[in-house]
């Protein structure tokens, strides 16, 4: 008969309707900002910098200027100058080390290509800013985070890159210790391995 | 005919072209800012009264070089950009361009990666078909309730592509050789939870519409497509298929693993409006089962070939064409590598732009209102038409 589809249609939305009033699983808006949803673990959006000392982040970024991100950046958002002496001789650190988050396009290359796990990528996305030229434009000094940080943003990935490195780190010290010659064995008695120990994973939130 | 006093309305510009022979036809330019185009798309139709005896598309509003970008960065790097090519689709895109690299290279993919990827191009095309039911809807005048309804369902796949892989829309989620993130047990299961109801959104919205007697007027024998000039023109897709030609790469290429799992291709009688949206909405019923199989079956392995090169890939000199069925037809990247670290010809097969090339012939003696819900109907996202 001529209209039932339109009535079987109006049955529908009247059943949303009076639904939506008493069935939490109906209402399904999020009154930002005042209520959050939680951000997924693996939510990513712009990149920063890990530094190994909770105290001074930027004093002891895992960056050495390598400069591999700034490489293969698909839109070319990376702009880094390494260190250098009076003398000429690379430090193995950043002197400049700038994102422009207007151009970063999140997509995650930096975090992967980098072999030393220094950069990883953010959650923060409330970043709007009325300053339009530098406004977006991220330092060294406004990038670098603690691993405490990062742990408390991407628990399991975080404790998976700390697993990685203690085994790295123990397996060089171990090839250090094969390729020492026996008389030096009183040496072999202080470690091998700088002494910025990893801070202890924080716990997930 | 006064053509001082035309209707005013917001993004569409009228005036009076003279016709010595067929007295005067009014030519009505709709776009690019017209938001039933779907994006930065313009029309511009020539009515003879309300009809319509000439439409040309104009579109490159949102050209942004896509291809020659694809020539001047590495392989790698122009995988986040496939990702705004069609960005309701990036995952089906990202395999698309994997696919075409993986030829390239003769990269093997992981059974584990390969299930994966036919469980997200299937998410995929749920997300697809979703939204354009709504849109469709929408452009019927169908004002909010549909749309809203596809939207509430679509939000729900993107949380689990952005608990996946940390972008909602922008996933970036193919790696040659592979996928980039191993889907966890619990994403697993949200997406069995998600499969397992979606067959009742898939009711109800059938219930609220596909049976109005008003949606059934406006679309039955409108933008009726012929199954000859659906071939000649090289249309793909739902489009194809609902003017009954049975044309589906996953069972003529059979690329990934798709033979294993088997599904019914849903075929349109007159290849009208109303039939393109039909065949959407049983498609999603057979990706629905596809995904059932896909997540019955799902293997453990590695989810990435663990010898394959992330950087400084440099694939030997030669040509490969990567195609895949996307939600809104044949999606192919052909590359052409001299042996450099990027592709020295980088070309994409945009289903949008292909499909979008009979519109005039669907809209010929239709009016204004009819060639909003056809173009509608072809389903085009102007990211991938512009490129």
């Amino acid at each position: 008969m001529l209209g039932t589809g339109l009535l079987h249609g109006l049955k529908v939305t009247a059943r949303n309707l009076v639904g939506s009033f008493h069935d939490p699983a109906r209402m399904v808006t999020t009154q930002y900002p005042e209520e959050r949803t939680r951000l997924p673990e693996n939510y990513r959006n712009f990149p920063f910098l890990l530094g190994d000392d909770p105290a001074d982040p930027l004093g002891t970024l895992r960056c050495v200027a390598c400069q591999i991100c700034e490489k293969e950046c698909p839109p070319q958002c990376i702009y880094i100058v390494m260190e250098r002496d009076e003398k000429g001789k690379a430090q193995k650190r950043p002197k400049v080390f700038d994102i422009d988050l207007s151009v970063c396009m999140s997509c995650q290359i930096c975090v992967e290509v980098c072999p030393f796990d220094a950069i990883k990528m953010d959650q923060e996305f409330e970043i709007a800013t009325a300053d339009r030229f530098t406004g977006l434009l991220r330092h060294k000094e406004d990038l670098a985070r603690s691993n405490a940080y990062y742990h408390q943003l991407h628990p399991t990935e975080a404790a998976a890159v700390d697993a990685a490195l203690a085994e790295q780190k123990a397996r060089q010290a171990a090839a250090k210790a094969a390729k020492a010659p026996a008389p030096a064995a009183a040496p072999l008695a202080t470690p091998a391995v700088p002494p910025t120990p990893l801070p202890p994973a924080a716990p997930a939130p | 005919m006064n053509p001082a006093a035309p209707p005013s309305r917001a993004g569409a510009s009228v005036r009076a072209v003279q016709d010595p022979f067929h007295g005067d036809l009014l030519e009505v330019s709709m776009g690019p800012h017209h938001p039933s185009t779907h994006g930065v798309f313009r029309m511009i139709a020539t009515l003879d009264g309300e009809r319509i005896v000439r439409l040309k598309p104009v579109f490159g509003y949102l050209h942004r070089n896509h291809e020659k970008l694809g020539e001047s960065t590495s392989y790698l790097a122009s995988m986040p950009y496939t990702d705004r090519l069609d960005y309701l689709n990036s995952m089906t895109n990202n395999w698309a361009y994997a696919l075409a690299v993986e030829k390239l290279a003769g990269q093997a993919v992981p059974e584990r990666a390969e299930h994966v990827r036919i469980l997200l191009a299937e998410l995929t095309r749920l997300l697809n078909h979703t939204c354009l039911a709504g849109f469709l809807l929408q452009d019927t005048g169908c004002s909010g309730t549909p749309l809203m309804y596809a939207f509430r369902e679509r939000e729900a796949i993107l949380d689990l592509f952005e608990a996946l892989s940390g972008s909602r829309m922008m996933c970036n989620f193919q790696r040659f050789g592979g996928c980039r993130v191993d889907p966890s047990p619990a994403w697993m299961e949200a997406v069995s939870a998600l499969v397992g109801r979606y067959d009742r959104f898939l009711d109800e919205y059938e219930e609220l519409i596909t049976g109005n007697e008003i949606l059934l007027a406006r679309t039955q024998g409108v933008g009726v497509l012929p199954a000859a000039l659906a071939i000649n023109a090289g249309i793909t897709g739902p489009m194809l298929r609902a003017s009954g030609v049975n044309h589906d790469l996953r069972r003529v290429d059979g690329y990934g693993l798709y033979p294993r799992f088997p599904f019914r291709i849903p075929l349109g009688d007159h290849g009208d409006t109303y039939d393109r949206y039909m065949v959407r909405m049983l498609e999603m019923r057979e990706s629905l089962g596809i995904l059932r199989a896909v997540l019955r079956d799902l293997p453990g392995g590695p989810i990435i070939d663990p010898k394959a090169k992330l950087r400084g890939f440099r694939p030997k000199p030669g040509e490969a064409y990567g195609r895949i069925e996307g939600p809104k037809g044949e999606i192919g990247f052909y590359l052409v590598s001299d042996g450099g670290p990027n592709p020295y010809r980088y070309r994409v097969r945009p289903p949008s732009l292909i499909n979008l090339t009979v519109l005039e012939d669907l809209c010929l003696g239709h009016t204004v209102a009819d060639a909003v819900i056809i173009l509608g109907s072809i389903d085009i996202v102007l990211g991938e038409v512009d490129r």
